[in-house]
């Protein structure tokens, strides 16, 4: 079967003033693939991928998501993706349910499917007697499988996840890794971020970067056996050292 | 930014807010056209106090004048003014006073009184040199305070600061809600998801809208009536209508706050700063007409001199929505205004 293209990136560049944060990457992601977007701090991850989700205009380059051009068709690439940022961003004020009835909405589905979605979804997770407690009142790792629920909640084609395991402990992240297994499964993109070597593993392919350009770009083996190394770990090390830019 | 503000401030503000009443706008009703009504007319007039409104022998076209706040005082002359004073008698003259705004009426017709009596003095000193001749009392002068008869400072003050409160909670409220989205991120969920930003601007307004008419209500209806007696002669009716459109307005500059400042000390310090001018520069405590002009320009810019300006016409004059239609039209293209603004100048996308 031949695999279907949902993101495609051409000669992307985001330069703010003489700073060129990203600098003329091309790439391309299969649907329902795994998609780890690796990187030290500052080698311009995060712009890449809020310029993918537009919310940032690129400075030059091409980019379709979903079949949407990214300078266009901003508003019709925002309805066929999800997005879970580096900051917790669910409304800690709100409650559990609040919170999964308000983004639902806000992705235009009805009443009768929030609903259903909603019990659905604080079954799956386990929190029904949570359920009307402020989300601010969740332990971290709850909150970020929560807050990856909720950024599926419309089932998107693509799901941009900006480290969302930063702070939470192995348990909570296997079992996030599974959830991100079954969005896969169900043919939805997983864009994902992340510094943990492990994880990057569980990637079916992984990108490196490098002072805003990808330097690698192969399955977590291929990777390994390119590089002659054991683990990923050594790879991010042999690849990273290059880099002339400090982190932030 | 921090150097500015106050330097702004200090220039601006202690050259409007200045307590002398100046600028009084008078009708003058002469019945008598002589040369002694003319005589003291141009005394009035000379005093620097005082503007002619008009001047004219019917008392009905002035006191529209003075329905329409285009005028402060009445002075009517009657017509047997000149033959009374030889004729030794008492000569009335009859003062009427806008007093919705207390003080302004006060020193206004405290004013005038004194350069009548100065004026009346004059003529008997000249009588009594020409003629040998004592005038007993010449001049008379009644005095009206009209819309405002008791001349309550109350009365004229707390529908004024209800007005600036409902202001200040609705702009403070608003210009912090979008920036703390902001600050703590959840603004960026936003803006990956496809919602119109008219739709979450209005999100925003609505809630305190409610909240604004709310508090509104409280004031007008607890404290101004339960506390103070002050009951509105004119009806709720424009009331409400009004403030509808203007919390519209006023929450729409708290967005636009909100859409520039990035943090929500910044948009606290910008909302500070525009509060005192809009405090100082609407009338509230000194009278528009005795400001500069570039200083009662800037009154016009501002919409709080719209708000309190129908709430004291409305409260203490009874007036309609037909006869306030100037200020509805003006604060709803300043709703209109600072709403398009702010939604424009929110970007989904940088």
């Amino acid at each position: 079967m031949e695999k279907k293209i949902v993101i495609k990136v051409e000669n992307l560049v985001k330069a703010f003033g003489d700073f060129i944060a990203v600098d003329n990457i091309s790439f391309e992601v299969y649907q329902g693939e795994i998609f780890g977007f690796l990187g030290a701090n500052g080698a311009g991850k995060t712009t890449a991928m809020r310029m993918l989700c537009g919310l940032s205009t690129p400075t030059s380059g091409d980019a379709q998501i979903a079949g949407y051009d990214i300078y266009t068709n901003t508003e019709d690439i925002k309805k066929n993706i999800g997005y879970m940022s580096q900051k917790f961003s669910l409304y800690e004020d709100l409650t559990v349910k609040e919170n999964i009835r308000f983004f639902a909405g806000v992705y235009g589905l009805d009443i009768k499917t929030i609903k259903r979605k909603s019990e659905e979804l604080i079954n799956t997770l386990g929190l029904n007697a949570e359920a009307n407690k402020l989300v601010g009142s969740l332990p971290l790792g709850w909150k970020q499988k929560l807050a990856f629920s909720v950024a599926i909640i419309h089932e998107p084609k693509v799901v941009f996840l900006d480290e969302p395991t930063g702070g939470v402990d192995p348990v909570t992240r296997r079992q996030f890794w599974d959830m991100i297994y079954a969005a896969s499964d169900k043919n939805i993109t997983v864009f994902v971020t992340t510094h943990y070597m492990d994880e990057a593993e569980y990637c079916h392919r992984v990108s490196m970067m490098v002072d805003g350009k990808i330097e690698a770009l192969d399955t977590p083996q291929g990777l390994k056996d390119t590089y002659h190394a054991q683990s990923m770990d050594q790879v991010f090390y042999q690849l990273a050292r290059a880099a002339t830019r400090s982190a932030d | 930014m921090i150097f500015l503000m106050p330097i702004i401030q200090l220039l601006i503000l202690p050259m409007a807010a200045d307590y002398e009443i100046k600028n009084i706008n008078i009708s003058i009703v002469d019945h008598d056209h002589s040369s002694y009504s003319r005589e003291l007319t141009h005394k009035i007039i000379s005093s620097g106090y005082f503007v002619l409104n008009d001047y004219g022998q019917d008392y009905q076209s002035a006191f529209k004048n003075f329905e329409k706040d285009q005028s402060d005082i009445i002075l009517e002359i009657p017509h047997d003014f000149e033959k009374n004073i030889g004729k030794l008698s008492a000569s009335s003259l009859l003062v009427s006073t806008n007093a919705i705004n207390g003080v302004k009426a006060g020193v206004g017709s405290a004013y005038l009184m004194q350069i009548i009596s100065n004026y009346n003095q004059k003529i008997r000193q000249k009588w009594l040199h020409y003629n040998g001749q004592e005038i007993k009392e010449g001049m008379h002068v009644e005095s009206r305070f009209w819309y405002n008869k008791y001349m309550k400072y109350t009365f004229f003050m707390v529908p004024g600061i209800l007005g600036i409160l409902v202001t200040m909670v609705g702009v403070y409220m608003c210009s912090l809600n979008i920036v703390k989205e902001k600050e703590i991120g959840t603004i960026e969920q936003i803006n990956v998801t496809p919602i119109k930003k008219q739709y979450f601007i209005l999100g925003k307004l609505i809630p305190f809208w409610l909240i604004g008419i709310f508090v509104f209500s409280v004031g007008l209806f607890v404290v101004a009536r339960g506390i103070y007696g002050i009951i509105p002669i004119g009806s709720y009716f424009p009331l409400y209508a009004f403030l509808a459109i203007y919390l519209v307005a006023a929450l729409g500059i708290g967005l636009l706050i909100s859409t520039y400042s990035s943090t929500q000390q910044q948009s606290m310090s910008l909302t500070f700063f525009l509060m005192m001018i809009f405090i100082l520069m609407s009338g509230l405590f000194t009278p528009i007409e005795s400001m500069p002009e570039w200083a009662q320009f800037i009154t016009k810019l501002n919409p709080v001199t719209y708000f309190i300006d129908v709430m004291r016409r409305v409260i203490l004059k009874g007036s309609t929505i037909h006869e306030l239609q100037f200020d509805f039209i003006v604060v709803s293209i300043m709703a209109a205004f600072f709403n398009i603004w702010a939604v424009l100048n929110y970007k989904k996308t940088n």
